[in-house]
């Protein structure tokens, strides 16, 4: 093992740590159990610990036990990697280092040769045609102690929300962090390849869906053959707000997903047309845009339908509004100075204050604390980039730089990655997922366009 | 953990099924209850000895499909990012206020529609406003408010898919479709 000198090393510790833990314990021979575990692995101060996560262990020889626990493995390994709190060990390097004999009973001189600082072992076991449970420790290789240990059990559907809370769990249970791996991004997708009902030919159907935030389980929203544009998530994460032209002209519709209803609160009409939902923290609100007085404008009105008021009352377009995290203010986007740019009011109206100076801007999200900056879309040349203005200091950061066009970033509920669409590659509409220091980009979906992602809660 | 998927939605879209003699309709209303059923089948147009057939009795014949491939009602085009209307477009549009005028019954929708190179956001207030300048002006030619709805679709159904200034120039409009008659 290399000796690094010991000084402090602020890298990209986005949680706000920057100094490595150090528990250093009496180290026994054999692999125990602490009742109270407090011990967080990782010795080297200033360098992440380094994780491995070889193939879990199967207690029953059937092929959906022994694909379980492949895809248990690859998929916390993933998500453990997502959030670059720890230095992730390549799997393939693993092909030298012996099986493990059973879930205690690992070569930790093989794993500390590889350089992993800590290792999760798992079982899995089918426990009847539909139950498995899923035994699971991050061990210490240096000291042979089980820092963590968890025992999952229940329906052997879609085993990889069990990957996704053990990769949550060890987060929280490691770093003090919110993992986002449990949570989900809505967005529009035209890969149902319907045409939309109507009196002019070939228009595509848009329909919302969501999906796991790495791209899995896609799930529709809108069945509608129509078009449906512009998702956000309730705060409680039990419904979706969104755009849709399913009774020919724009209307904000909230759809409860596990109730099986629509409602329309902003209540439009043929002639009253409402757009863009946005929800306010506490839940209890929408901002969106309308066109009832005649003119693009800010609108809040309660969940329920009651209490319309409008917000913003001037000639030129005011939309795509955003809250602040206390729910006092209200970003959007006006062309009022010649220009889209992002500018900021007050929930109750007051205050207009205007943030960006730049070509065009537009789509601002607000972050979710401990952070306090907007994310927007930045005309930058032909195309679009994702940029960050951090509001205590003023200071804009890029996150893309002119990689196809970058629009609609949406924040993860911990504050540290944005999705946004990005034409990069093949030209088509495609999700993705960055780091809010620009790094770790990752691509989310695949088939048809898909755009407008709204990260849950 | 199961999600269920919201309700079917059937279109019952009365003001969308060709109707060739049907009154003047106006969209479904948005409740989410029941589907109301679609409009029987129209009667078989009578044998018609064509003598003297005038423009306006051609169109009483033809499904609201076929009235809208002819394009009687022109689009309006706009500059980019712009949702103010040129001569060309006051033109046009005058143009398109005489022709309402011989179809009384006729209701128009106006869409706003984009080129592809703003957000898709900010192109949805973009085509709004597009649609009511068209309205606006038609409105001001005579035309009954009521007759006129709009709708905008921002950037989401370009007319022409290329990636050229052409392109473009053809998809930021307001277009006419005639949505009853």
């Amino acid at each position: 093992m290399i000796s690094m000198p010991r000084f402090l090393v602020f890298t990209a510790f986005l949680a706000g740590l920057s100094v490595i833990q150090v528990t250093t314990t009496a180290q026994p021979r054999q692999p125990r159990q602490t009742d109270e575990i407090n011990l967080i692995i990782g010795d080297r101060i200033g360098i992440q610990p380094s994780f491995a996560v070889p193939d879990c262990l199967t207690l029953t020889p059937d092929e959906a036990t022994a694909e379980a626990a492949r895809t248990i493995a690859q998929v916390l390994w993933d998500d453990l990697e997502f959030e670059r709190e720890f230095r992730m060990i390549a799997r393939d390097t693993y092909r030298t280092i012996p099986v493990a004999r059973s879930l205690d009973d690992l070569p930790f001189d093989r794993w500390q040769e590889l350089g992993a600082d800590g290792v999760i072992s798992c079982t899995v076991e089918a426990t009847s045609a539909s139950q498995i449970e899923i035994t699971a420790r991050l061990f210490s290789v240096r000291s042979l102690e089980s820092a963590f240990g968890v025992v999952y059990s229940g329906s052997n559907r879609n085993v990889r929300r069990y990957a996704h809370q053990l990769s949550d769990e060890l987060h929280r249970h490691q770093r003090g962090l919110t993992g986002v791996a449990r949570t989900r991004i809505a967005f529009v997708t035209d890969r149902y390849s319907e045409s939309v009902l109507g009196l002019v030919d070939n228009r595509p159907v848009k329909e919302v869906v969501f999906a796991d935030y790495d791209g899995a389980n896609v799930r529709r929203v809108t069945v509608s053959r129509s078009l449906n544009t512009t998702p956000a998530w309730s705060p409680d994460g039990r419904s979706i707000g969104y755009t849709s032209w399913l009774s020919g002209f724009p209307e904000v519709i909230i759809s409860y997903l596990f109730e099986g209803r629509m409602t329309r609160p902003a209540n439009g009409n043929a002639n009253d047309h409402n757009f863009l939902p946005a929800f306010s923290p506490d839940g209890q609100q929408i901002a969106f845009m309308s066109n009832r007085d005649g003119n693009p404008d800010l609108y809040v009105v309660n969940v329920d339908g009651t209490e319309m008021r409008r917000l913003t009352n001037h000639p030129m377009i005011d939309t795509s509004p955003t809250w602040s995290p206390n729910g006092l203010q209200i970003a959007f986007t006006s062309d009022r100075t010649g220009s889209p740019q992002i500018f900021v009011i007050g929930a109750d109206g007051t205050g207009l204050r205007r943030l960006t100076y730049e070509t065009y801007c537009d789509r601002p999200t607000w972050s979710p604390p401990p952070f306090n900056e907007i994310a927007y879309s930045s005309k930058t040349g032909p195309g679009h980039d994702i940029k960050v203005l951090d509001l205590a200091t003023n200071e804009v950061r890029q996150l893309t730089y002119g990689l196809g066009s970058n629009e609609s970033p949406s924040y993860s509920p911990n504050g540290r990655h944005v999705a946004f669409m990005s034409t990069r590659g093949s030209g088509l509409k495609q999700i993705y997922t960055i780091g809010r220091d620009g790094k770790g980009l990752r691509r989310v979906t695949s088939t048809g366009n898909n755009e407008m992602p709204g990260w849950s809660r | 953990m199961t999600v269920v998927v919201t309700a079917l939605w059937l279109q019952a879209a009365c003001a969308r099924q060709p109707a060739p003699v049907a009154p003047e309709t106006s969209p479904p209303p948005p409740a989410a209850t029941s589907t109301t059923p679609s409009p029987p089948p129209p009667p078989a147009p009578p044998p018609v000895v064509p003598t003297e057939l005038t423009p306006e009795d051609e169109f009483a014949s033809r499904s609201l499909e076929e009235i809208n491939r002819e394009s009687p009602l022109a689009p309006a085009f706009f500059v980019l990012d712009s949702s103010e209307l040129d001569d060309r477009g006051r033109q046009v549009i005058e143009a398109n206020a005489e022709v309402l005028r011989r179809y009384p019954n006729w209701v128009v929708t106006i869409e706003g529609h984009c080129d592809e190179r703003g957000t898709a956001e900010y192109n949805l207030g973009l085509g709004e406003r597009r649609a009511l300048a068209a309205q606006r002006h038609l409105v001001a030619l005579g035309v009954d408010m009521g007759r006129v709805r709009t709708v905008s679709y921002g950037k989401e159904f370009p007319f022409d898919p290329d990636h050229d200034e052409d392109a473009w120039a053809a998809n930021r409009r307001a277009h006419f479709v005639i949505t009853a008659q």
